[in-house]
């Protein structure tokens, strides 16, 4: 993987340009009871970037993504999201405001198939009521047809055309997390956030993740925020790094910075990734 | 050789979302309309329209109603009965206080009625998970059961505190009342279970039906999706509710002609109800058809053998009964927790491979 | 005004003209709550320690007293005729424990094994299926005429105070705190205990760490049956053994929702609460808008609570993760 990054650098690609600040986290702070997950945690995310979030178990990095989603709600501390600031918020409105996101143990719903998996991702789009639904007509079955026919396209670039009709439950693990990355894209999110895209992934399948996340950025200009343990992919697609250790965020930066930078080769005991 | 999907090619998501894509299927519903619209009429005699043909289309409404909101969205009631009895309490009152309604006009409200209510129970109990809902939907079965039986105007005062559906017309034919003949109350039952099962299933395959499977199998990931859990479920705990009291409505006016509320509409019935969507299948427009077709067949079929075939006390074979239909329940749950429907497709899809084994 | 007179005024008046009468219904009610209580007590041990929503528990109390009662008066099962003995309670108590136990090895086996990696409205279902078998097999085994049940708990009243108590109420009242306490000294003292509470915690981690998950169940389950036993003693000696029995014990799932349905101290005054709050309702307003309102008082309680504080009581919170 290091090869595909330094090819692209090498062959003279333009220099990648970022936005403003999309998503600010100032100073947030969770504690449960008496565990205190993320201890005074800032930094931000800007328009068309590729975040990592690194750290080891337990360091809070799936407890800032719920934060940004609104499942958690920090003690302390706000999350500034397109200029909004919100600090209680409730869910489902991230999914509103332009957030979409996969999860650590793949939420998919495991009584549907692919196809419609991905067409819940589409839920806020879909403005006809019920007993338009129910009759099946006019506005309900255009809307329906219209949007099966974005899904489809998601469907193409994720090369997934083989299982749509399949109940996902059935698919293997790697096919799982590849719908769900599906499902997050069918929402066209201003920012993704991915909680271990690749975890349990074998070596072609991350080459493809990879390539598909790395896709979703260059197209469609998402900015995305993952959390990911396999430092190969963290230090090559991604445009900076912020570490998290104990709830702490210990180090940000660039790639090559965070890996040279000496508190997290400490808290990480670095992981040769060539 | 005979069923199978090659050479089906659909060129365009509309005929792929089609409720029956596969051409087989198409004719076999065919058949089954045929059958029900024509076959039947012409052989069917009194006793096979009222004790066979009008309970099953009637229970498969109610199970079509409880499957919305159990199957599909994964929340358990144990109320059925009590909110059937309201469908066919509003019916009663509405056919005696405004006699120039329509009878299916009377229906429509009966259900709406029986919505409003639902939401009563609803609220307070979809805001949390687990079984509560099964706990308020008790409340609500309790508290129903009682209200009509100590309130003497739900009863129009009737001492026996019986009602009695008034005889009316439909298109010029009568339904209702002692003169209504079973066979026109059998079609009219058979079109109207039709039209609701049509609704529901097009509700189902839509962006409604999606969302109560969201729901239902994984509700922290729908919300953050953009569901809002209360929202969804109060819209099926509504539709199922409508339906319900719909069915109960039919079952009051349509078929049985005077109940007393408390005998007809108790816990039994709630409990029937759900073994009609376990056994038939969880989920699934078409089972909710075959379990209440198994539920309404089997006892018939079991005291025919156990009593007259193998000369037990009925007492017994009721008995006996009970521990077959708890025991169907429990190895559904385990063999095949999708039911009977899902039994139904993987004996298509075996067919579509036919001759072949695999 | 004079609506609310009648109705809520005069029976508030009423007992505090009459305490002494207040004091028994009270009383009255504590008893009825302690039975309650019993049968909530089942279901909480077998929800805390297999997240299994047993709705065959009232099922199993009555299916407990039919057995006993069948043991002590010799019948033998299909309504055949006696057998011409009688047994002494202190054979027959010990027996019906191990039928009991027998029953939760079957249930383990047949029920809750093939179920084990299914959601929990799938087991929840299958435990209706549950109490219709076991409600069937009663009927057959033993038949549904009420029966009379007397282990020699002694009977008769006293006066205190002006109030009147029955000597059965108190030996019933004193039978459920031991059975508490036992239990309680059960779970924070001994090992099984501890292993019982490492299984309601998490079936994984007490998997790895080696508790054989299907004996615990076991366990679980025939304590349950043995709590049952208990509750279907104290009921069947107070009202005879019948099969109204399943459906009172329906009325646990509110106490269950006003204690907490983990909460074995929860499930105590869950039933004290609602024994007396029914009681109460029943005497003092029932009259006035036609009685039998102990037929739903005890769930309109439950729904209440559930609008405002849905783990009930002494419950948990639970807390979502991601």
């Amino acid at each position: 993987m290091s090869q595909a990054a330094a090819s692209t650098e090498s062959a003279g690609f333009p220099e990648r340009t970022f936005g403003d600040v999309m998503l600010k986290v100032d100073n947030v702070s969770v504690s449960f009871g008496a565990v205190r997950a993320l201890i005074e945690v800032s930094f931000d995310i800007r328009e068309r970037e590729i975040l990592a979030i690194i750290g080891p178990n337990g360091a809070g990095k799936t407890s800032m993504l719920n934060c940004i989603n609104g499942f958690y709600h920090p003690s302390d501390g706000t999350i500034t999201f397109k200029g909004e600031e919100r600090r209680d918020m409730k869910p489902h409105l991230a999914a509103v405001q332009g957030i979409a996101r996969t999860f650590q143990n793949v939420a998919l719903f495991h009584g549907m198939t692919t196809l419609d998996n991905l067409m819940t991702g589409r839920n806020l789009k879909m403005k006809t009521n019920f007993l338009l639904q129910a009759l099946h007509i006019g506005p309900a079955r255009k809307e329906e047809l219209e949007h099966r026919d974005f899904v489809e396209h998601i469907i193409e670039f994720l090369e997934i055309e083989a299982i749509r009709k399949i109940p996902v439950g059935r698919l293997p693990y790697g096919m799982q997390k590849r719908v769900e990355l599906g499902r997050a894209l069918a929402a066209e999110p201003d920012l993704l956030l991915l909680d271990e895209p690749m975890a349990g992934m074998n070596i072609e399948e991350k080459e493809d993740m990879c390539r598909f996340v790395l896709d979703v950025n260059d197209e469609f200009g998402t900015t995305i925020a993952l959390i990911e343990h396999d430092m190969g992919v963290v230090m090559d697609i991604s445009d900076r790094v912020v570490v998290l250790d104990y709830g702490r965020k210990i180090a940000e930066g660039t790639p090559d910075e965070v890996r040279s930078n000496s508190a997290v080769i400490e808290a990480y005991l670095g992981v040769s990734h060539d | 050789m005979i069923y199978r999907e090659a050479g089906q090619i659909k060129t365009s998501y509309a005929a792929d979302q089609a409720i029956f894509p596969i051409t087989q299927d198409r004719w076999f519903i065919g058949a089954m309309l045929i059958i029900a619209f024509i076959m039947i009429p012409l052989v069917g005699n009194e006793y096979f329209f009222q004790a066979i043909m009008i309970p099953v289309l009637i229970y498969s409404l109610a199970a079509i109603g409880l499957n919305i909101l159990t199957g599909y969205c994964g929340q358990v009631s144990l109320g059925t009965g009590g909110f059937m009895a309201v469908g066919a309490v509003s019916c009663y009152k509405l056919m005696t206080g405004f006699p120039e309604l329509n009878l299916i006009v009377v229906l429509l409200l009966s259900g709406f009625v029986t919505a409003a209510v639902g939401m009563i129970f609803g609220i307070p109990s979809l805001r949390i998970k687990g079984f509560y809902l099964a706990v308020a939907t008790l409340a609500a079965q309790f508290f129903l059961s009682w209200l009509f039986n100590k309130v003497p105007w739900f009863v129009n005062y009737t001492p026996s505190g019986t009602i009695t559906a008034p005889p009316r017309e439909v298109l010029g034919v009568i339904m209702t009342g002692p003169y209504a003949t079973s066979l026109s109350r059998y079609f009219f039952c058979l079109i109207v279970v039709c039209v609701f099962a049509l609704l529901a299933k097009n509700m189902a395959r839509g962006s409604v039906g999606r969302a109560w499977m969201a729901i239902r199998d994984m509700d922290i990931a729908a919300q953050l999706i953009g569901f809002r859990p209360f929202q969804v479920k109060l819209l099926a705990f509504s539709i199922s509710s409508f339906y319900i009291g719909v069915a109960g409505a039919m079952m009051f006016a349509l078929w049985l002609g005077a109940v007393e509320t408390a005998e007809a509409f108790d816990i039994n019935l709630s409990f029937q109800v759900l073994f009609m969507v376990i056994i038939g299948g969880l989920g699934s427009i078409a089972g909710s058809f075959m379990g209440a077709a198994f539920i309404v067949l089997m006892p018939i079929l079991l005291t025919n053998v156990m009593v007259g075939g193998m000369g037990m006390q009925a007492v017994t074979a009721k008995h006996i009964e009970i521990i077959i239909f708890g025991s169907l329940i429990i190895l559904t749950l385990i063999i095949e927790p999708n039911g009977m429907a899902r039994l139904w497709q993987i004996a298509k899809e075996k067919l579509r491979l036919w001759p072949f084994p695999h | 005004m004079e609506v609310l007179n009648d109705n809520i005024l005069a029976p508030l008046i009423d007992m505090g003209t009459y305490p002494e009468f207040f004091a028994e219904v009270v009383i009255g009610g504590l008893m009825t709550g302690v039975m309650y209580s019993l049968v909530a007590l089942g279901f909480v041990l077998i929800f805390k320690a297999s997240g299994v929503f047993n709705f065959a528990q009232g099922v199993l109390a009555l299916f407990a007293a039919l057995t006993l009662v069948g043991l002590m008066t010799g019948t033998v099962p299909v309504s055949l005729g006696t057998m011409g003995y009688t047994m002494s309670p202190f054979l027959a108590v010990p027996l019906t424990c191990v039928v009991m136990v027998g029953l939760a090895y079957l249930i383990e086996r047949v029920v809750l094994r093939p179920l084990v990696n299914q959601e929990p409205i799938i087991l929840f279902m299958s435990t209706i299926g549950l109490a219709f078998v076991l409600e069937g097999f009663g009927d057959i085994l033993w038949g549904s005429t009420v029966k009379p049940l007397d282990i020699g708990i002694p009977s008769g009243n006293f006066e205190w105070q002006g109030i009147q108590f029955q000597v059965f109420e108190i030996w019933a009242a004193v039978t459920a705190a031991i059975l508490v306490t036992v239990l309680a000294i059960f779970f924070q003292k001994t090992r099984i205990g501890r292993a019982l509470r490492a299984v309601a915690d998490d079936h994984q981690a007490a998997l790895s760490v080696g508790v054989p998950l299907k004996n615990i169940w076991i366990i679980v389950w025939s304590v349950s049956g043995v709590v049952a036993l208990v509750a279907g003693i104290m009921w069947g000696s107070k009202s005879g053994v019948q099969f109204s029995l399943s459906l009172i014990a329906l009325k646990a799932l509110p106490v269950l929702i006003l204690g907490g349905f983990t909460s074995v101290p929860g499930a105590i005054v869950g039933g004290l609460i609602i024994g007396v709050g029914e009681k109460v309702a029943e005497v003092y307003w029932g009259p006035l808008i036609g009685g039998a309102i102990e037929n739903w008082f005890a769930y309109m309680v439950a729904l209440v609570f559930l609008l405002f504080r849905p783990q009930g009581l002494f419950g948990e919170k639970i807390i979502e993760r991601v």
